[in-house]
């Protein structure tokens, strides 16, 4: 669908790091069994390893992240998703399963830049200095559930719900502010 | 304000990403049962100075529900459990004995 | 007079100069001058007026606790009332106003009531302003308003920014002091994650004023090499201007740091509030000095002695040429050595204790300074200004024995640990008679998540009052002069008779004097927590920090009991004033709170819709044209979605996906009908009670596939439902197959309303949208127009209707491409009241009005929709209860104006006599009333005590004022009752 608009249509700010909404991205919630033979061979098949607790591994085709004890999160293209859950939908038919395409419903950001750890401080009670790269954290964003990641060097990924995409915008916009800076460095123990 | 730990995903974290849901381990009373049972169920509910089981669902997390075993007096947090039980478990009773030898667990 | 000395001044940085104003008059600081230090710099001794009685106040402290010296800083939007001088650093342009007097600080009417204070006792409002009645509200209540009151009301928004943070670590030591200093690095040694926060700007505490040796070092070089290992320690985060202002459950701390308030009008936050959770915390709070209880110990140039040596140290303030020092304690004589020092004059030390012969005594004595004693201060002369002392003895009743001039008082009744953090939580006292003091119990610390000690307690917080006492806490080695005893002293003299007890000040800021609270311990108040509230003593901006100890004491005193019988008051966070700017921080205008938007958002924005708040979305309640009403505005929606075609933005709709083998089963225990015998394709109406019976949410179900159901809620319900769902499932049925999906937002869902519905999604082709290919409460998917479409034959308004489910990120696309094709149609927009009037017109109820929490299906005549043949739902069991089954519950009917008029919101049916209370007796109320443009008149919904059996009857219901508004008794379908429209 060409016409086709992500929450933010892809808005940026430049603030003493950058955040921006990161367009279009397929994600699927799938919810199963996660030891689930049949499950593990059907992302293997995409190429995605199981997830442990808490991770998000990053495979050719996007990312897997666990998100509870019976559910994950699978990232990937958005002109893909949708197929995507059709594919793995069939693989799953004999097991208990629900795989629901939700790339509509969400909204991703991209926070980056060395002082990224600092917007995150403002916002969320969770530890951000303690979450290792490779782990999700599901916490609470001002207001909003939020949960983020380790992208990439000096890069936090964050994804809420597509309506309060603007909220959460708002947030990381005034929280990034030049000269609100938490540190002169990027985290108080760096 | 409380910390608590999802025994679900694992996460400690504060009180503000969970919701409170109330006493544990209430047995459901349908359309077959009895006043009282049905009254006990829907309305009676305990109020210790002390040892408590209660519901949390970490809701801004995974959205999991668990139960905490917590002193209501001094706040402590004996533990966590996963919600599908119908009674705390056995060692969970025994540190809390431990710690609070004059505390009787009730039926 | 106070002035500034032409060298030294730790602080302060005399190359550059800082311009500030005090009641508009210029006058001069320093960069590392505090607004106090700057004013005493510039001569400024006395700062404003008491709260009470109006008498002239001066600086008393050079910290927190300063009780008199507040002001207004700032201007129009940027004043701030009550700003503490002590603690406010000094910055260039900063306006200061004295408070509490008219019309000028020197000359004040309001001073007035300084000769009436034996009129003016602690409880005059309350026996005062007792009758009559009608006089509280018209004539005592404005003047206290009037009169009461510290600084004034910035009457304009602030215009500045806050924010929150939050930090983690292991431990957090509060308190830059060397306790701190010391306690930081033995932890962050030991590899600790560990936050050292002070709430001054400088670190070493009192120790670089009073001196001293550390582990070897002279004390300031000790600091200055423990700081820069701590700065050198991944692991440790140091911060000042950082007040730690509350401990809290579980290791949580709030503080508060000041980033911008020097900088007023930068791009900045003023404000940054930390949320702190630390696994341990440790207090090096300190102590703060007692002030002593004698007449006129709160004219201006009476101060703390270790304030006159701060001011002197610190920032090279000469506070008077002559000091006299009042003590019973020594550590009082290092005010008279930094005096000595500066060049300064000392003309008497007047100590309360018999004799003196500690080794700061003997020093101050070798220099030739007069040691008065087993004296006292009888009183205090002069009155904007001190002008000298009167001496008498201690144990006496206040003769004077000689006078002595001078214009600075400085005294010392003995010092208190800060114990606010360890007490927040629940850390209890010890009394500490050698000291007189509280200080905490080691025995009875706040208790953390684990159950063990969570706060700990170290240096003067702790009771070490001196340096070697301190140190040897922190297992250092360390020299200070040793100190003799101190005698506690509540009132000086000891016999003072009422004359000077009436001068006798305990809490300056809210003028409460020995008298006061004397008199309410013979008026019966023996909690020291009513005297508190009876006397206001420690209820002011500076929660007793000065007053506290002192007015316990007397209290003690007066009831004839030892001082930790009468105990302490509760010590309630924050240990400082904090802005309320900072609590709100970013959640304030457009962030005030999320608002959701659905994906067409935009395009009701740009038609300047009108909004009407549901949860958290904002949805279009009508979309007024230029010059239309909303009123007018929602009458043509309706009439044009009746005869022609509408679109409503219904995303806000809740989409819940349920699937699984035990799906059906688990569907019937949560809706009141059956949903497992729902064939695939078909959609079905469903409602959902909680556990009481009550009806609780309603909506849709689609079934989807064999073993998944779509099930629609109401706007306000989507999460609420899908974590109802979640408990269930988690909880109670935990072995049932069944796993959920809340999908609401994934989808942009439009409903295409009115007889030409079916023209226009004709029109976008690639869907055979017939009767027959989807007739009514069935649903389809596939490819409409080019947008993936699931499209629902469901109608809320009684019209043929359709409501089309795309990707969200399709929304607005379909939603103007129904706007472009439907041009000639007359395709229009509706908003949320057009939706609600006309399903009121078709009887249907809505969650929330006709439902309140306490109404059943039942209620509602859906006995249709509650299946008799399941043997259990959620709310059946409830729903057998005697009061649910009273025929005499008020059931759901039609209403029609007999003057076609509109029934007030809210308005009841009054039934004959009145209940036990008196009240009226009432026999229905409306649930929903609108002007039907349909019909031509108002139309409710109500229920009424056996309505359904009076059909056609008329009543009576509430109008505007005492009017009374009469309506028939009818079916609540007003509109198309066989359903012929919806179903073409």
């Amino acid at each position: 669908m060409s016409d086709a608009v992500s929450a933010l249509q892809g808005a940026t700010h430049e603030g003493f790091v950058t955040v921006a909404e990161a367009g279009l991205v397929g994600m699927l919630s799938i919810r199963c069994d996660l030891t689930s033979k049949t499950l593990l061979k059907a992302l293997k098949a995409h190429g995605f390893p199981k997830p442990e607790p808490r991770q998000i591994v990053e495979a050719e085709s996007g990312a897997l992240a666990w998100m509870s004890p019976d559910e994950l999160l699978l990232i990937c293209d958005h002109a893909q998703a949708a197929q995507l859950a059709r594919t793995l939908s069939e693989a799953l038919e004999k097991t208990h399963a629900l795989i629901g395409n939700v790339s509509d419903a969400r909204a991703l950001f991209r926070i980056q830049g060395a002082k990224s750890d600092q917007v995150i401080m403002k916002l969320c009670p969770a530890d951000i200095a303690a979450l290792p790269t490779g782990e999700m954290r599901r916490t609470r964003l001002a207001q909003v559930p939020a949960a983020f990641w380790r992208s990439g060097p000096n890069e936090i990924s964050l994804i809420c719900f597509r309506s309060v995409a603007s909220y959460v915008m708002g947030l990381l916009e005034i929280s990034a502010r030049p000269g609100s800076e938490l540190f002169e460095t990027a985290s108080p123990s760096s | 304000m409380l910390t608590l730990t999802c025994p679900c995903c694992g996460i400690t974290a504060e009180e503000t990403e969970f919701a409170p849901g109330g006493e544990a381990h209430l047995k459901r009373f349908g359309p077959d049962s009895s006043d009282a049972d049905f009254e006990g169920y829907l309305f009676a509910r305990k109020n210790p100075k002390g040892v408590h089981f209660e519901r949390w669902r970490h809701a801004y997390g995974c959205g999991k529900w668990f139960l905490a075993a917590r002193c209501t007096a001094t706040l402590e947090v004996f533990g966590t459990y996963a919600a599908q039980t119908h009674k705390p478990p056995a060692d969970l009773i025994k540190k809390i004995k431990a710690k609070r030898p004059e505390w009787e667990p009730q039926a | 007079m106070s002035t500034r000395l032409s060298k030294g001044g730790r602080l302060i940085d005399r190359a550059k100069r800082l311009n500030f104003t005090f009641n508009g008059k210029p006058m001069q600081g320093y960069e590392g001058d505090t607004l106090a230090s700057a004013l005493l710099g510039a001569g400024q001794v006395m700062v404003g007026r008491s709260f009470k009685y109006h008498r002239p106040r001066g600086i008393m402290a050079s910290g927190v606790e300063e009780p008199n010296a507040l002001v207004g800083l700032g201007r129009n939007a940027r004043f701030e009332p009550d700003q503490r001088t002590t603690t406010t650093e000094l910055f260039e342009g900063a306006e200061t106003r004295s408070q509490n007097h008219w019309p000028s600080l020197e000359f004040d009417v309001g001073e007035i009531n300084d000769a009436f204070y034996k009129f003016l006792p602690a409880g005059f409002y309350y026996k005062t302003f007792m009758a009559p009645q009608a006089a509280w509200k018209h004539l005592f209540e404005p003047i206290i308003r009037k009169s009461a009151g510290l600084g004034g009301v910035p009457k304009e928004a602030d215009p500045d920014r806050y924010e929150q943070a939050y930090a983690h670590c292991d431990v957090l030591v509060v308190g830059g002091g060397v306790a701190g200093l010391a306690a930081a690095l033995r932890e962050g040694r030991a590899g600790k994650r560990v936050w050292l926060v002070e709430q001054s700007a400088y670190w070493g505490g009192r120790t670089p004023v009073d001196g001293g040796q550390i582990d070897g070092f002279e004390a300031c070089d000790w600091i200055k090499t423990t700081l820069q290992e701590l700065e050198s320690m991944e692991n440790v985060t140091l911060r000042t201007r950082l007040m730690a202002a509350g401990q809290y459950d579980h290791g949580y701390v709030i503080g508060l740091e000041s980033v911008g308030d020097t900088r007023p009008g930068a791009d900045l936050p003023r404000h940054r509030l930390w949320r702190i959770r630390a696994g341990r915390t440790i207090t090096a709070t300190g102590a703060i000095e007692r002030p002593l209880a004698f007449a006129g110990n709160d004219v201006p140039g009476v101060m703390l002695a270790s304030a006159v040596r701060d001011y002197v140290a610190n920032w090279a303030v000469s506070p008077g040429d002559r000091t006299v020092i009042v003590t019973n304690n020594d550590d009082a004589y290092r005010t008279a050595l930094a005096l000595l020092d500066a060049g300064l004059s000392v003309p008497a030390i007047v100590d309360a204790r018999e004799t003196s012969h500690g080794a700061l005594p003997q020093e101050v004595k070798a220099r030739g300074v007069r040691v008065l004693e087993g004296r006292a201060v009888a009183k205090v002369l002069g009155r904007q200004q001190v002008s000298g002392v009167e001496i008498c003895t201690q144990a006496g009743e206040g003769g004077a024995i000689e006078t002595i001039d001078c214009d600075c008082v400085a005294m010392s009744g003995g010092w208190s640990p800060v114990v606010h953090l360890w007490s927040h939580c629940g850390g209890k006292l010890i009394w500490d008679a050698g000291q007189a003091m509280f200080r905490p119990d080691p025995e009875r610390p706040p208790l953390g998540a684990d159950g063990t000690a969570m706060v700990q307690v170290v240096g003067a917080a702790n009771g070490d009052l001196t340096l070697a006492a301190v140190m040897g806490g922190a297992g250092l080695g360390a020299c200070s002069s040793d100190e003799a005893a101190m005698m506690p002293v509540w009132q000086m003299p000891a016999g003072a008779p009422p004359a000077l007890r009436f001068k006798s000040f305990l809490d300056f800021q809210n003028d409460v004097k020995v008298s006061d609270v004397q008199l309410a311990a013979r008026e019966g108040y023996e909690s020291v927590e009513h005297t508190k509230r009876y006397t206001t003593l420690g209820m002011a901006t500076d929660q007793g920090k000065l007053s506290n100890i002192n007015g316990l004491a007397v209290l003690s005193d007066a009831l004839g009991q030892p001082i930790p019988a009468t105990g302490t008051t509760t010590f309630r966070p924050p240990y400082t004033p904090i802005s309320l700017g900072a609590i709100t921080a970013e959640a304030k205008g457009p962030l005030f709170q999320p608002l959701r938007r659905t994906p067409m958002q935009s395009w009701h924005e740009a038609r300047h819709a009108h909004w009407e708040p549901v949860g958290q979305w904002r949805r279009p309640y009508c979309y007024p044209k230029a010059g239309e009403s909303h009123r007018e505005a929602v009458n043509r929606e309706i009439t044009n979605t009746r005869s022609n075609v509408g679109l409503l933005d219904a995303s806000t709709l809740g989409k819940i996906v349920v699937k699984g083998p035990d799906a059906g089963r688990f569907l019937d225990m949560l809706y009141t009908n059956m949903m497992s015998t729902l064939p695939v394709g078909k959609c079905r109406y469903g409602l959902m009670c909680n556990e009481n019976g009550f009806l609780m949410d309603d909506g849709v179900v689609a079934r989807l596939s064999d073993d998944s159901w779509l099930c629609h809620t109401t706007s306000g319900g989507a999460d609420r439902i899908h974590s109802w769902m979640e408990d269930w499932l988690q909880c109670e049925w935990w072995d049932w197959k069944v796993y959920t999906a809340n999908l609401t937002e994934q989808f942009a869902q439009i409903a295409v309303v009115g007889p030409k519905a079916r023209q226009l999604l004709e029109r976008l082709g690639g869907m055979d949208l017939s009767k027959e290919a989807l007739p009514f409460m069935q649903w389809l998917e596939g490819r409409l127009g080019g947008f993936d479409a699931r499209i629902f034959r469901i109608s809320f308004s009684g019209e043929l209707s359709y409501e089309i489910a795309v990707p969200a990120s399709q929304g607005l696309a379909l939603w103007e491409k129904l706007v472009a094709e439907g041009k000639d149609l007359g395709v229009m927009p509706y908003g949320t009241e057009a939706l609600h009037v006309m399903r009121a017109e078709k009887g249907f109820i809505m969650i929330g009005d006709e439902t309140d929490g306490t109404v059943i299906p039942q209620d509602l005549g859906l006995n249709w929709a509650i299946s008799k043949k399941k043997s259990d739902y959620l709310g059946k069991r409830a729903q057998q209860r005697p009061h649910m089954t009273d025929p005499n519950r008020w059931k759901l009917v039609g209403l029609e104006t007999l003057d076609g008029s509109v029934i007030p919101d809210g308005s009841h049916a009054p039934a004959d006599g009145y209940n036990a209370n008196g009240q009226r007796n009432t026999q229905g109320r409306v649930t929903s009333t609108y002007y039907s443009p349909t019909i031509g008149k108002g139309i409710a919904m109500g229920l009424v005590l056996h309505g359904p059996d009076r059909m056609g009857e008329v009543i009576e219901f509430t109008g505007e004022g005492d009017a009374m508004v009469k309506a028939r008794i009818t079916d609540p379908v007003f509109y198309d009752k066989d359903g012929e429209k919806q179903n073409v």
